[in-house]
Formats: structure tokens, C-alpha cells, sequence
């Protein structure tokens, strides 16, 4: 495919654009990056990483209260939170600039534009300079990703009125914050916001906060959050919002019952973050021109290798219906795409698997407790009357769990009763996710309970827990 | 100690086969690839060679008997070894599925070890030359035999699993266990070609039908870059060979290097017998009509009797004479070409050659062929006249030693002389037919003599007749 300038273009250097590109360059692919922003996109600089560094401080912040148990008195009369917000920032650019430099260690090439269109094996970028550049490939993979959904009436202003990034970007804390959405990014910034004092009240439209959980997950998370002062409002809507005249006059949301069309009440608050979902972003690129038109919701379908309606144009990450839209499911389905397109052009003999198995793929919330889990969760299973078992085993029988005080928790394992094949998990509490692994490692591979609990584990650790799960499933757990 | 010699899978599909016959006997030494027996499959009869070295200590499947995939049908151990000693479970025809540590056997096949007859024909090319089932069945699931050496060959870990058991996850054993399927026959999709439960719910299922092609598997290494409609246009397009496009491929790749070819032609006059055939069909029924063809199979018959030499074959240190002149004739199909044989033609009557090519061919394109309906052509007639081909040379289809390729009837400007002895130009229905030899059995001059004979026959049908 010499004609062509390169083998693959990726359109974003998000977790899937940039993981893509340095694995096609690992197979030998003259491989191009455009990315608009930062290196890392949404994940490393409004995103996940700068969260997580937040989430942590408000952890630590949190403890320190905790201390006081032990006739530790902390002075927090100069706590400063610009400085908490600088420090997730300055984590965010370290690892954005990180990304820069594997780009370039790898030889992957390099254009800060954004792309006016794609067409047939071809890419026309505004480059950031003012140039423009259009750029020919045999492949081009839309890694383009997403931004918060927009609600009508609820358009951003990103000072009182934010999206996950302007929440982010914020550095003062507001004294009373209205959260629109109990799913991930909601409930990480309820534990942010609650953790450094601010009121912080949840709105969700389903019964129960992180509908994509397991529910007993989600519950044993609201009571945590409930005995900090978070207020919860499952089955509500938000109707309207009443903006005030002045920066300082409060916002009036006016609330109702989900399935009414009237509000009932009116909650009053000094900020609202709407986090209801991502919109993928596939306008303005002209796909529809080549033949790939985005369905319901802006998303692109794909084929068994994210293969697109064009020839030659691949998609991935949050573009993509169906895998999910996280960053870990970009990254992986990036690695896919190289290798498919590497294989196609001869670079390797290596024809990759298809695409995710959903099952295979983790979801993790970070708040305190922490949720983790794989494959269907036991609501599904119980709705779909699919034969399953559930296997329990609470933390507080874990000794380490004890000694640390984190006995909130538990590990949840489905299996098939008959070959013990773990059919999903859930791991609630401290450390849940990273201790989900062990199980999905497990699960991927096809190992059955009976070899996660002949594996010896660590005492004390809080993985004993998973292996006592497992040991429940076969109805010989020790320690409950 | 003594092994059980386990049926494989010799083709994708196959679940059991039926032992045609033992080509050795208790007692008797084999070497590794000494060919055990003859396996009947769902497809065409295969050797079965031997995967260890050792004394055949006992037959456990009678010749004509059946066994599954995976029951053991013989056992190969040490002299005075005793096969009765092994355990009962080895001698019964339980599925092994779960047996690693008993089982040696297909650790020690090597790729080509298992040879099979040709699973199709087509022609130009209707040969019954062993093909290796790495060449037959690329995308199969192939004999755990194979699927292991490969293993062998690419993973370092191989050396933990001597006993030849396939790499496997505990659900994949767990669900064979259960469902009884030999894991020994699958060729694993999973990691470093683990078989993983996918593989093990395609043949519970009967879907085992080779997703290898599209499904990409990490131990796929030799999975064909296959393009899908949305991944179109970026590259070539390249689409797995069939099994029988294998077959084909090999055999005509052998024929042409192994027998050296010439080529003779002929300008044939084909009034008279146009006229033959004319007046045989005004008396019959449309659909008993006689096609072309089956004359000019009918009087190849009768020149290939005058000229026995065109019916024999190259042995390697001999030539074998044919009593029987066996016809193949090349049939296109709509995904492919074959060559169904009718036996004995110089000692059939035209009708008969008619009804017997009409009944093969309708097999043919149902996918109903029986290996001995294109087997061991003596002679193959290739006619591309239905394509308005002038003419063209074929390659000889083994185990025969010459191919006629006959090119359209045309009208034609062509000297004769009339009934005054004066020469004229005449107009007549010509055919040009051009015999490809294999210099080895037919030389130059006999080869001529068939073709004067052939031409002759054609202008003069009745002269058949003699």
C-alpha cells in the first residue's frame, strides 16, 4: 500500500488513538496521530486521571477526621482547594506529556489539528499553526471519543452549571452542589465533593444510584454515602432550572417524580454537575460522506474488527456502540484495530480475536466504597431467568479487612452451578478495583471456581476474600 | 508403556469412521508413519499412520467396524508388553477426553503424518494422489496430531505438556467431560492455541465448520487474510482455497512438473458425426436426447482400444497396462470443476455412457460425488467447446497418462476435392482436439497413431462400427 503517505491515521490521541498508534508502530505501520488537544485526551486530562487524583486527596482529607479518634487534632483553617485542583492538573499534564514522549520513542507522527473531514483513505486536518493538511492512508481509525451529553435546559456554563470537565477545572468549592446522575462520574464527584464538606445532594431518574451494577453493590454504596450526608433523590427528575440574576443568587432546580411530567418541588443549590452520559463525537467529521452514518445517539457501529460501512475506516472507544465507553475498552480495542490492519497489509501473519466480549470487561467505580465488576450482573441474570448461583462472602470475614477497618465490603461471584464457570463478579469496598482482577483473570481464562480457591492466598490480604467467595460457591467457605 | 492408538479426526466434520481394513497385524513392527490402516470417512477413504514406534500389541476395531473420534482402535507398546494390562477404560470406546496422562499419541504425529485420499476432484484433474491433510484441510479442525505439533513448533511451554494432551482451559475440559467430546480432536482458538469452551460449544453444537477463516485466533498463524464486505478495498482480496481447491491445486502442480507433457492436435471434420448424432436423436425423447460429448467419449473408447498404450500409467519402475478404459469427463460447477469417471466405455453403448455421465453429474451438483465416482480416470476428456474456445491444451489428470481438450464445432473454409479429384474450397464443421501426453508411457509416434485413429473415428463414425 505504498501509494499511500500512511498505513494508519488514528483521528484522536485518546486512550484508544494513542494506544493504537504505538502498537501500530510496534507491528511496523507508518502510523499518524491528529489530535486536537492534549495528548491523552479526555481519560488523562479531563477525565480519569485527573479524578482519581482528586478522589485521592479526598480520601486522605477524609482520614484525617478519622484520626481524631486518636487525639489527632488537625488545624484545616488553611486548607486551600485551588491547591488540590492544582495538584490533579499537574498530574494530568505529567502524564499527557508522557504520552507525547511514547509517541515520539515509537515513531508514531505527530499533527496538532482537527480534522475538517474524512474522506476515502484520506484526512483533511486544520492544523492547530493555521496550516491546513490533507493527509492520504490506507487506513484511518475515528478515535474522536466523547463529551458530557448536553440536557436541554441544563446547558453548561461550566461555573455553576458543569460538566464532569468543568467540575475538574473548578477551584472553589461551592457550598451546596446538585448532582444530576448517580452513575460513575456522579457518584466520584458526590465522594469528592461530600469528602471536602460540600453538601452535596444526588438526582437520579432510575430507583437505585449505579444502575449498571450489581445492586447490592449499589446499595451498600448509598448507605456509606448516606452516613456521610449525601442526600439521594432516586426516582426523580430534574424539570427545569432557574438560573438566578446574579453570580451569587442560588440555582432553583425543580424537581419531580420520574414518571410524572410536573415538578413537585424544588431543591436550591449553589451548583449542578448534569453527568447523564457521554455524546460520542462523530459530527462535523464527514463520515455520512463516505458512507458511514452514526446511528441513534451519535454512536458508530463496527464490525467484528471495528471495521466501519468505509473501506479501510475502523472506530473505537466511546464512538463505538456496544463495548462500553471507557478508557480501558478504547485501549483494547485500539490494540485490535493495529493488529487487524497490520495483518491486512502483511505486516504480521497474526490475524487478531474479534472484537470485546463485553464479559471481559471491567467496569470500576472510584469512589469510597469502591464497585467493581465484570459480565452480567445478578439483576440480569435473575431478569433474562438465566441458571446461575451467587457466592458471597462479606469483608468483615476477612482478617485484614478487620485489622484496617474497611470490613464495608464484600466480594460476589456468579457461577454456573454445574461447571463452576464464573459467569460474572462484583467486588465492593476498599481496594475492589483492583481486586476484581484475580476473578476476571480467572473468568477469561476459563478457570473455574474450584481453581480460584485452590490457589493460595496471601494472609492477611484482602484477597482472601475473593478466594473464600469462591470457596462459598463450592459450599465450604472457612471463615463465615 | 503400551499406548492407545486413538481414532482422529481426519477431516472437519468427521465424528467417527469405519476401518476399511488393518494394513498390519498384531505383532507386527511399526515405525512411526507406518500406515496402520485404511480410515473411511464422511468423505473419502485415508491412511491412518501410525503415530508411535513399537509392536501392534492389539486391534480393538475390527476391520469394517466403526469407532469415534477419539476411541482407541489399536494399541502400539513394547514386546512382551501386555495390552490387556491397561486399564479397561483404555480398551472400552469411552471418549478420552479426559485421559491426558495415558494418552501419548498425538505428541508424537508430525504434520503430514496423516494421509489422506482426496476429499473431491475437479477437473481438468480427477487424481487419487495422497494429499497431506495439512494440505487438505488448512482451516479444519485438524487431528489433535497436528494441531500439537504445531503447538510444538511455536510454544515454548509445549514441553510441559509431553503427553501430547491439547492445551485447554479447565471450563473447556469440564464441558468435554461432559458433553463427551475429545479434546484431542480440536484445534484450540484460545491463547497460544488453548482450546477454550467456544471450541468445545462448536462441535456440540455441529457448528465446528471452520470459523477459523473468519474468526481470528491468536494461534491462528496461518489463518488467510480474509476480507469481510466493510473491510473491502483496503486490500487485495484474498479468500481461503477451499479443500478441494487444495486437492486440485497440488495435483495439477504435480502432474505438470512430474510427466513431461507434449501436445498434439488435430483438425477434425465433424460433418458426418454431426449428422450421426442428428439422425440417432430425431427418434428419441428430448430428454433422452445424446449429448456430443458421449460420442466423443464413446469413440476416444474405441481409438484408446486400438492404442492401448494411451490407457496405461506410470508406476515409477513401470508402466501398467488398464484392461478397463475408464472416461472421465471435466464438468464445470458453479463453485468449481470435477471429473466423474464412467467405468469401461470401450464395452458401453452410447445410451448407457449417456445415462451413467447424466446420473454422476447430477450428483455432482448436489455434492453427492462418491470417492470412486472420480477416481482413477484412465483417460479425461476436457471439452471447452460450450465456451466457443477454438482450442487449448489441458494438463493430464493422474493416474492417466493423456488428456484430449477439444476446442467449438465451427463452420470453416477447408480444401477438399470433388467428386472430380479437383480441389475446391469446401465448408465444414471443424473441431480441433488436442491431446496432452505424458512422455514417460506415450510416446510421440503412439500418441500420433491415437489421434490419427481418433480423427478417423470422429470423420467416419461408422468405421466405430469395425
Amino acid at each position: 500500500m505504498s501509494e499511500y503517505e500512511f498505513d494508519v491515521v488514528f483521528v484522536g490521541a485518546g486512550p484508544g488513538g494513542y494506544v493504537g498508534a504505538i502498537r501500530a508502530r510496534q507491528l511496523g505501520l507508518r502510523t499518524l496521530v491528529v489530535e486536537k488537544e492534549k495528548a491523552g485526551g479526555v481519560c488523562l486530562n479531563i477525565g480519569c486521571i485527573p479524578s482519581k487524583a482528586l478522589i485521592d486527596r479526598a480520601a486522605k482529607y477524609r482520614q484525617l477526621g478519622e484520626m481524631e479518634e486518636f487525639g489527632v487534632a488537625v488545624d484545616r483553617t488553611r486548607f486551600d482547594y485551588s491547591r488540590v485542583q492544582k495538584a490533579s492538573r499537574t498530574a494530568a499534564d505529567r502524564l499527557s506529556k508522557g504520552v507525547d514522549f511514547l509517541l515520539r520513542k515509537n515513531g508514531v507522527e505527530f499533527l496538532a489539528g482537527t480534522v475538517q473531514r474524512i474522506g476515502s483513505h484520506e484526512v483533511a486536518v486544520a492544523l492547530t499553526d493555521g496550516d491546513e493538511r490533507t493527509v492520504n492512508a490506507a487506513c484511518i481509525v475515528v478515535a474522536t471519543g466523547s463529551r458530557p451529553r448536553v440536557v436541554p435546559g441544563f446547558e453548561f456554563d461550566e461555573k455553576r452549571v458543569l460538566s464532569s470537565t468543568g467540575m475538574l477545572m473548578m477551584t472553589t468549592l461551592p457550598k451546596r452542589l446538585a448532582i444530576l446522575g448517580a452513575g460513575a462520574i456522579g457518584m466520584e464527584f458526590a465522594f469528592i465533593m461530600n469528602s471536602f464538606g460540600v453538601e452535596v445532594v444526588v438526582v437520579e431518574m432510575l430507583d437505585r444510584i449505579l444502575p449498571m451494577e450489581d445492586s447490592d453493590a449499589a446499595a451498600l454504596a448509598r448507605s456509606a454515602f448516606e452516613k456521610r450526608g449525601v442526600r439521594f433523590m432516586t426516582s426523580m427528575k430534574a424539570f427545569s432550572l432557574e438560573r438566578g440574576k446574579g453570580e451569587e443568587s442560588p440555582l432553583l432546580l425543580a424537581l419531580g417524580k420520574a414518571e410524572t411530567s410536573e415538578p413537585s418541588e424544588r431543591l436550591e443549590t449553589d451548583a449542578i454537575l448534569v453527568s447523564v452520559g457521554r455524546q460520542p463525537n462523530t459530527e462535523g467529521l464527514g463520515l455520512e460522506s463516505i458512507g458511514v452514518v452514526p446511528e441513534r445517539g451519535g454512536f458508530l457501529s463496527a464490525g467484528p474488527w471495528y471495521e466501519t460501512d468505509a473501506a479501510g475506516v475502523y472506530a473505537i472507544g466511546d464512538v463505538v456502540r456496544g463495548d462500553g465507553q471507557l478508557a480501558h475498552v478504547a485501549s483494547a480495542q485500539a490494540e485490535i484495530v493495529a493488529e487487524r490492519i497490520a495483518f491486512l497489509l502483511g505486516k504480521t501473519s497474526e490475524n487478531p480475536r474479534q472484537r470485546l466480549d463485553p464479559m471481559e470487561v471491567p467496569s470500576a467505580v472510584y469512589c469510597e466504597p469502591q464497585v467493581a465488576g465484570f459480565g452480567p450482573r445478578e439483576d440480569t441474570l435473575k431478569a433474562e431467568a438465566r441458571g446461575y448461583k451467587a457466592a458471597t462472602f462479606p469483608f468483615r470475614g476477612a482478617g485484614k479487612a478487620v485489622a484496617i477497618g474497611e470490613t464495608e465490603g464484600f466480594v460476589k461471584i456468579l457461577y454456573d452451578e454445574k461447571t463452576r464457570e464464573i459467569i460474572g463478579a462484583t467486588v465492593a469496598g476498599k481496594d475492589a478495583t483492583e481486586l476484581v482482577h484475580e476473578l476476571l483473570l480467572a473468568a477469561s481464562s476459563e478457570l473455574v471456581v474450584d481453581d480460584v480457591f485452590s490457589t493460595v492466598h496471601a494472609h492477611p490480604t484482602l484477597s482472601e476474600a475473593v478466594k473464600e467467595a469462591a470457596l462459598a460457591a463450592a459450599g465450604r467457605a472457612i471463615h463465615m | 508403556m503400551a499406548e492407545n492408538i486413538p481414532m482422529l479426526a481426519l477431516s472437519s466434520t468427521m465424528t467417527d469412521g469405519t476401518i476399511t481394513a488393518w494394513k498390519v497385524a498384531e505383532g507386527d513392527v511399526v515405525k512411526r508413519g507406518t500406515v496402520l490402516c485404511e480410515v473411511e470417512t464422511d468423505k473419502a477413504v485415508m491412511d491412518y499412520e501410525s503415530p508411535s514406534a513399537g509392536i501392534l500389541l492389539k486391534i480393538l476395531t475390527a476391520a469394517g467396524s466403526s469407532a469415534k473420534v477419539g476411541d482407541s482402535i489399536a494399541v502400539i507398546g513394547k514386546a512382551g508388553e501386555d495390552a490387556s494390562a491397561l486399564p479397561a477404560a483404555l480398551q472400552s470406546a469411552a471418549p478420552q477426553a479426559s485421559a491426558p496422562a495415558v494418552v501419548a499419541a498425538p505428541a508424537a504425529v508430525s504434520a503430514p503424518a496423516v494421509v489422506a485420499a482426496p476429499a473431491a476432484v475437479s477437473a481438468p484433474a480427477a487424481v487419487s494422489v495422497a494429499v497431506s491433510v495439512s494440505a487438505l484441510a488448512p482451516e479444519a479442525a485438524l487431528p489433535a496430531a497436528q494441531a500439537v505439533s504445531r503447538r510444538q513448533d511455536t510454544s515454548p511451554a509445549a514441553a510441559v505438556n509431553p503427553a501430547g494432551f491439547p492445551r485447554s482451559s479447565p471450563l473447556a475440559r469440564a464441558l468435554a467431560r461432559d458433553a463427551g467430546v475429545d479434546l484431542r480432536a480440536l484445534r484450540g482458538s484460545g491463547p497460544l492455541g488453548r482450546v477454550v469452551k467456544r471450541d468445545v460449544e462448536a462441535v456440540i453444537s455441529g457448528t465446528a465448520e471452520r470459523q477459523a477463516a473468519s474468526a481470528g485466533s491468536s494461534g491462528g498463524a496461518a489463518a488467510p487474510r480474509t476480507v469481510r464486505g466493510r473491510e473491502g478495498g483496503l486490500v487485495d482480496k484474498i479468500v481461503a482455497a477451499s479443500r478441494t481447491r487444495m486437492v486440485v491445486a497440488k495435483r495439477l502442480s504435480d502432474s505438470m512438473r512430474e510427466a513431461p507433457h507434449f501436445f498434439l492436435r488435430s483438425a477434425v471434420e465433424m460433418d458426418r458425426l454431426m449428422a450421426l448424432r442428428a439422425s440417432i436423436n430425431a427418434g428419441r425423447d428430448e430428454a433422452d436426447r445424446l449429448s456430443l460429448n458421449v460420442f466423443f467419449v464413446k469413440l476416444t473408447a474405441s481409438a484408446i482400444v486400438r492404442n492401448p498404450t494411451i490407457n496405461a500409467a506410470w508406476k515409477g519402475d513401470s508402466i501398467e497396462f488398464k484392461r478397463s478404459v475408464d472416461i472421465a469427463l471435466a464438468v464445470a460447477l458453479e463453485d468449481g470443476l470435477v471429473a466423474p469417471v464412467v467405468r469401461d466405455c470401450a464395452s458401453k453403448g452410447l445410451a448407457d455412457i449417456e445415462r451413467e455421465f447424466r446420473t454422476l453429474i447430477a450428483k455432482a451438483k448436489e455434492g453427492r460425488l462418491q470417492s470412486s465416482d472420480y477416481e482413477g480416470a484412465t483417460f479425461t476428456i476436457s471439452n471447452l467447446g460450450a465456451w466457443g474456445v477454438e482450442e487449448f491444451t489441458a494438463i493430464i489428470n493422474p493416474p492417466g497418462s493423456a488428456i484430449l481438450a477439444l476446442g467449438a464445432v465451427a463452420r470453416e473454409p477447408v480444401v477438399r476435392k470433388d467428386a472430380g479429384g479437383a480441389e475446391a474450397v469446401a465448408i465444414r464443421s471443424m473441431l480441433r482436439a488436442t491431446l496432452s501426453c505424458d512422455h514417460r508411457v506415450i510416446d510421440g509416434a503412439v500418441g500420433a497413431a491415437f489421434m490419427r485413429d481418433l480423427k478417423g473415428l470422429l470423420e467416419e463414425p461408422a468405421l466405430a462400427l469395425v
